[in-house]
């Protein structure tokens, strides 16, 4: 080995690839886009064509509050993200503590309006193919939220611990990236669904 | 640049008379492995051990179909033949070559250590195994609480509402729908893994612009995955949701539709073909080149054709709908997007013979294949232009002319191709040569087998039968062409056999390969064969296209003329 004449290498054009856990967290952000459109052209495709009561129109209230929560999260996880950059540890904790907060008001406010979905007015994903459509695009959506919220769950104890240090600001990132990611599908859901669709 | 002694001796070699470890040891090590070498071979290992189940399911329904009012198997085994048939050889069989492949090879070609995320590429190929099992496990756990069932018999696309639960009672399309889903998890994430590879970790002076055919196809094919596998996932999700949970998406006594699932099924189902026909277009990119002595003809218009292919087929699925009955609009649409795909794929036929156009041309046993699967592409490409006209679609749509036109794409080119690149890398990955004799024998068997089976399965078709029937009355003009079809089973099953074989004993008897016994000019060939763990001593570093004939050829190389 040490013996070969190995001129040191230097290729003529410099190379900078990207970081493997962004293109990562990219594609599969690309795979998931996939399965959210097949369901919103399900939902789409089946507005209206429910034989059997009631329509959107009559029970869904269009979900305020805790929409302006989830998408208040994606600011806290941004000011996270800076705080850890520039190596703030204790204010990058607060701010992950507050993107969890919304995130489980976003949670428990749609467990709110599935339970009043399903026991005042009976609509549940078996009663009629606005439950079935409903359930399964909401819910999906809700499924990544709190998939989501056990990531940066995991991330709060670990930095809590005070495992978590300024290198690992390029792995909060690519979190951050999938929690903007569920963020905007939500503008999607929230429009079809309580606005287009309804 | 890169230097031979440094980069082909691998860093440790054990010392003389220590013991082989014991075999348990070995096995787990296989079990518990991340390294892509070893995951790609078990890919292909697997996808051949599926092959050779789904090529006897093929073989008991010829055996059925060889002559009329043949009583081989019951009307409700045949249904179950073709549905395991399909499945597995799509999903169990050509995917996880085509993955093997990709993982096993595109490290080495640009010149990485390893597979980008090295755990999730075991997590993969070990979903898309369970998947399998879950499938074949319905042979034993399908008949349920109900008692019906066995394997799934609703065929490979399984249209609604066949599967709903009052069609499909007991629990056969059950282990259908959760084996699909949970190798289309692997498949994800196998896919996300090849993109991240080719995307972050070429060596220094690998471009984009650079990096072998083969893994551009690769990327392209793993794009495709995530925006064709994914709606398939989606779907399934709502067909168990319809089962399990008693949702409506596909149930029309409740306003659901069965148009719909057939949209679904197909927008994965179409892109899926060149899925599987992208990376064989890789390995023919990659064979012809070395046997015809010449570098390929036109390398970037050989990606913009990729590109355009890629992009084209996510928007042809509905071809396989015309019968269904779809507005003018929509036809029109569809019958130009299915034509307009021959324009790329006729691009890479010339650019091939482009390739070979002039070049000093060896008919080595992997060149042959590569040559018949060029031929073949022409072919089934022809009979697909002729169905892709949505009136001739109206009269075989749905007969033995389709099934003869699919198959000659995915045996004619797919399996040809993967014969080929398996004859090609076998010595790179066991350090030893496939016996050329044995080779030619498979060759040749297997080209007049599936020729006797596929170019004469056109002619029911064109007379009218339809498929998926388990038998035929006698006199319909039917009979001559089946037993010609059936007999063309014998020959490729003989050629299958002789190719285990060779496989099998080649591994212990064969030549001893050496790092480059085809004097080819990709990266892998730069490493020892088989490739140590790390694949690469030092990270090498390219100028060109051909970084192994820069190499060879200090005095002309490359990159004097990019």
């Amino acid at each position: 080995m040490a013996a070969s004449t190995l001129t040191v290498p230097q290729p003529e054009i410099p190379m900078s690839l990207h970081l493997r856990g962004r293109v990562g967290m990219w594609s599969m952000i690309v795979a998931e886009s996939a399965i959210f459109t097949i369901f919103v052209v399900a939902y789409l495709y089946y507005s209206g064509k429910s034989l059997s009561g009631p329509t959107p129109r009559e029970v869904l209230e269009v979900p305020i509050f805790i929409s302006i929560c989830l998408f208040s999260s994606s600011f806290t996880i941004v000011m996270g993200e800076k705080a850890i950059h520039r190596g703030n540890i204790k204010l990058f904790t607060v701010w992950l503590f507050a993107t969890i907060a919304l995130g489980a008001i976003f949670v428990i406010g749609s467990f709110r309006e599935w339970y009043r979905l399903i026991y005042e007015h009976g609509v549940t994903i078996s009663s009629s193919l606005f439950g079935t459509t409903f359930y399964s695009l909401v819910g999906l959506h809700l499924s990544h939220v709190i998939v989501g919220l056990t990531m940066l769950s995991l991330v709060l104890i670990f930095s809590l611990l005070g495992s978590v240090k300024q290198e690992h600001a390029e792995r909060i990132g690519v979190l951050a990236l999938y929690w903007h990611f569920v963020d905007t599908v939500w503008v999607v859901v929230l429009s079809v669904v309580y606005f287009i669709a309804r | 640049m890169l230097d031979a002694d440094s980069i082909s001796k691998p860093m440790f070699v054990p010392p003389e008379g220590v013991q082989a470890r014991p075999w348990l040891d070995r096995v787990h090590e296989w079990i518990v492995t991340v390294d892509h070498k070893k995951l790609g071979l078990m890919y292909i290992t697997y996808g051949i051990l599926f092959l050779v189940v789904g090529g006897i399911e093929a073989t008991l329904m010829r055996i059925q179909l060889a002559i009329p009012h043949n009583h081989f198997v019951s009307p409700q085994t045949f249904n179950q033949l073709f549905t395991m048939h399909g499945t597995t050889m799509i999903f169990f069989a050509a995917m996880p070559i085509v993955f093997g492949f990709a993982v096993y090879l595109v490290p080495l070609m640009i010149g990485a250590r390893d597979m980008a995320f090295p755990r999730l590429n075991a997590w993969g190929f070990w979903m898309s195994a369970l998947g399998g099992i879950i499938l074949y496990f319905s042979f034993v756990g399908g008949g349920g609480l109900y008692g019906a069932g066995g394997a799934p018999d609703v065929g490979w696309f399984a249209y609604a509402p066949l599967t709903s639960p009052a069609f499909s009672v007991g629990h056969s399309t059950d282990y259908w729908i959760i084996g699909i889903f949970v190798s289309g998890f692997g498949s994800i994430a196998t896919a996300v893994n090849i993109i991240t590879t080719i995307l972050c970790l070429r060596c220094p002076g690998m471009t984009l612009n650079r990096i072998p055919l083969f893994a551009w196809l690769s990327a392209v094919m793993a794009s495709q995955v995530l925006l064709a596998v994914s709606p398939l996932t989606a779907a399934q999700v709502m067909l168990m949701i319809d089962r399990y949970l008693g949702g409506h998406f596909f149930d029309t006594q409740a306003g659901g539709s069965a148009v719909l699932w057939m949209h679904f099924f197909w927008i994965f189902g179409h892109p899926e073909v060149y899925i599987l026909v992208l990376p064989a277009f890789g390995i023919l990119s990659e064979v012809i080149p070395v046997f015809s002595r010449k570098p390929i003809f036109g390398y970037s218009i050989m990606v913009a054709a990729t590109l355009a292919i890629g992009f084209i087929s996510l928007s042809v699925w509905a071809h396989h709908m015309f019968t269904v009955g779809m507005t003018s609009y929509a036809n029109a649409f569809f019958v130009a997007s299915t034509a307009a795909i021959a324009v790329p794929t006729g691009i890479k036929i010339f650019n091939w013979l482009g390739t070979m156009w002039g070049g000093k041309i060896s008919f080595k046993v992997p060149m042959l294949f590569s040559i018949a699967a060029v031929c073949q592409m022409l072919i089934a490409g022809l009979t697909g232009i002729m169905l892709s006209a949505a009136p001739f679609d109206w009269q075989l749509g749905n007969s033995y002319f389709v099934v003869a036109h699919f198959h000659y794409v995915i045996l004619g080119v797919i399996v040809f191709a993967v014969f080929g690149g398996i004859y090609y890398w076998y010595p790179k990955v066991t350090g030893r040569m496939l016996s050329e004799t044995l080779g030619r024998w498979h060759f040749w068997l297997f080209l007049i087998g599936f020729h006797l089976t596929f170019d004469f399965m056109h002619v029911p078709g064109v007379l009218g039968m339809p498929r998926r029937i388990y038998t035929y009355e006698a006199g319909r003009g039917w009979d001559v062409w089946n037993l010609v079809v059936s007999v063309g089973v014998v020959f490729q099953a003989a050629a299958i056999l002789l190719w285990v074989v060779n496989l099998i004993v080649s591994y212990y008897k064969g030549e001893v390969a050496g790092n480059d016994p085809w004097n080819a000019w990709t990266l892998e060939w730069s490493t020892t064969s088989p490739p140590p763990d790390y694949n690469f001593a030092t990270i090498p570093v390219v100028r060109s296209r051909r970084p192994l004939w820069d190499l060879k050829h200090p005095e002309d190389p490359d990159w004097k003329y990019e």
